[in-house]
């Protein structure tokens, strides 16, 4: 018990000290995480979208995919892309191997079938004549999605965070493509798993509780927008 | 009302191998209220749907106005409510002003444009509200508010009464008439229910498979409907079959279950037809009742089988040969003492009655 309160009161210090591992570890994480979401935002939300709404030759393979990419287990992705970016691999010459783009290509790999999936469930959900109606009042095909979006707004939401905290708190993926480089490509996990091994328990930590303190803010917004939307259906069914 | 507003031609459209839409040609005219019924399957949603862009037919043109239009252009000179309210997850005004804001009308217009049709549709109160939060009658007026605020040429309604409970729906109805009075606009109305219809429309077209089978002028169809299906459909409850024997007066004399009925017009059918007469058509009486139907020329002896109650009215049904349903007022009934068992004459005028070909 010693151990962890003395862990604590250094890990706290290590935080308001600003220690230099601490600060760049959460930097590169937020950074790499935060990347990483926003290009499966841009590449899942569209792909969510003709998933959802159209039908072609090869849809419900591209469907199951995106399924069973939701439960892809990190570090079977981690070590394909290693295999892709290993300097004698289909994409060795790119040289990106522990690399930031790494670390974001096996995060994007982790989170853009759990955004696409996400989405496409949320349109689904909708009342497929909100599509007709949009159009009937004179949208376009543009504002029609985007009125799409903004009916699905909460779920949409709930893949955005969800993306978030699956992808921040990997470590093996990370670790096998990134390679926890100093001052490169150490993020929270990997810091974290390497100060364990150290023997350095007090920025371990430090570093969780930054990690837990994300990770939490990440759970509690998801958890209040959710929250609200059925506090509106409550609303809506005591009518 | 007089001038074309939109004309469809050789309008073709199939689910799978299922024709649902087959309409060599249908002419809306400028400012007329077109009530389209017809049974479940008809097409006519899909009718909507076709003419206001939201699907594509197999083949088919649409003509606005005289000219041929794009897919956009269309969809912002018309509005549709359909059967749900299909609000959006925001305020009631978010909601009326939608169609204003993707036509980018500037803010100070939609401010005053939504209060004036939330005015007209007795929603003025509600506009702060999320639309989430409203009753099923609320839901509907916003959601006609939300087509109305954009001045539409065309106004398309599919059954927007269908899911209203009665007092809701009449006071709807009542308000709708009203702004449809004040604003130039054309509407197609599909609805279910042929009172709604006579109610609110100009004309009346009836569709069945897909097909237009009769349009016309509300009365027109309510009393000279061109088929079986139709007569039905629009409550012509004594549907027989009989056989044309000769003309008489300018009539038609119609044979059923051997039993002579003079009809007015008809004088180019022969052979099998179908005889309609509407039940408000048919009198009754329980004695001879000579001298108070002296000008009836169907007079026809029987006894009532069955009586029904319906509020203000009674319905008899009386086997005279053939089977005659009658709609008595309940005072009238009291009067008369009607009841099961009791013989009567039940009667109509040659001109209570339609003939058509049944070949």
């Amino acid at each position: 018990m010693d151990l962890i309160f003395e862990g604590l009161k250094q890990a706290i210090i290590l935080i308001l000290s600003g220690d230099p591992l601490v600060v760049e570890a959460t930097l590169r994480s937020l950074q790499t995480s935060g990347t990483a979401v926003i290009i499966s935002i841009i590449l899942g939300v569209p792909l969510g979208f003709l998933l959802a709404l159209t039908r072609f030759p090869g849809r419900n393979l591209m469907v199951s995919l995106v399924n069973a990419g939701m439960g892809l287990p990190p570090v079977v992705v981690g070590l394909f892309v290693a295999i892709f970016l290993w300097r004698s691999g289909a994409l060795g010459f790119l040289g990106l191997m522990y690399s930031i783009p790494a670390i974001i290509i096996a995060q994007v790999i982790i989170a853009l079938p759990l955004v696409t999936g996400v989405i496409i469930s949320a349109i689904q959900q909708l009342n497929p004549k909100i599509r007709l109606q949009a159009l009937a009042l004179g949208a376009t095909k543009a504002q029609m999605l985007i009125t799409l979006i903004k009916e699905a707004r909460i779920t949409a939401l709930v893949a955005v965070i969800a993306g978030f905290g699956a992808i921040i708190s990997e470590v093996g993926a990370v670790m096998m493509v990134g390679g926890n480089i100093s001052g490169q490509t150490r993020v929270l996990t990997t810091a974290i798993v390497e100060q364990v091994g150290r023997g350095d328990f007090s920025r371990a930590i430090a570093l969780s509780l930054i990690l837990l303190t994300i990770t939490f803010a990440a759970t509690y917004a998801l958890t209040h927008y959710q929250q609200r939307g059925t506090a509106l259906w409550a609303q809506r069914t005591s009518k | 009302m007089g001038a074309a507003y939109l004309q469809i031609a050789d309008l073709l459209q199939r689910y799978g191998d299922k024709v649902v839409s087959d309409i060599d040609e249908l002419v809306i005219e400028r400012g007329e209220v077109l009530a389209v019924i017809g049974p479940n399957g008809a097409g006519k949603s899909t009718l909507l749907k076709l003419i206001a862009q939201l699907e594509k037919p197999v083949s088919g043109t649409f003509s606005f106005n005289g000219g041929v239009r794009d897919e956009l252009d269309i969809r912002r000179r018309l509005a549709m409510v359909f059967q749900e309210p299909l609000l959006f997850s925001t305020t009631v005004f978010d909601n009326i002003a939608y169609g204003l804001k993707v036509r980018k009308v500037a803010k100070v217009e939609i401010a005053s444009r939504v209060r004036g049709v939330a005015g007209m549709l007795g929603v003025s109160h509600l506009l702060g509200r999320d639309a989430g939060n409203l009753s099923g009658g609320e839901a509907q007026r916003v959601s006609l508010a939300r087509a109305l605020v954009l001045k539409p040429e065309l106004l398309l309604l599919d059954e927007p009464m269908a899911s209203l409970d009665p007092p809701t729906k009449k006071a709807l109805i009542e308000d709708l008439q009203e702004v449809l009075d004040r604003l130039d606009v054309t509407v197609v109305y599909v609805t279910h229910q042929r009172t709604e219809a006579i109610m609110i429309a100009d004309r009346i077209a009836v569709m069945d498979e897909g097909r237009i089978v009769q349009v016309g002028a509300a009365q027109e169809v309510m009393n000279c409907p061109v088929n079986e299906m139709v007569a039905d459909l629009v409550g012509v409850e004594n549907i027989l079959k009989g056989r044309v024997t000769g003309a008489r007066d300018g009539g038609t004399v119609v044979e059923v279950e051997g039993k002579e009925i003079e009809v007015a017009g008809g004088e180019s059918l022969s052979g099998k037809v179908w005889l309609f007469v509407r039940p408000e058509n048919v009198s009754i009486v329980a004695d001879d009742g000579a001298e108070h139907q002296a000008g009836m020329r169907n007079r026809f002896e029987g006894e009532i089988t069955k009586l029904y109650d319906m509020g203000p009215f009674s319905r008899a049904v009386v086997e005279c040969g053939f089977v005659l349903v009658a709609l008595v007022t309940k005072r009238s009934a009291n009067e008369m003492g009607l009841r099961v068992g009791v013989r009567v004459w039940a009667s109509f005028d040659s001109t209570g009655a339609h003939v058509v070909s049944r070949e």
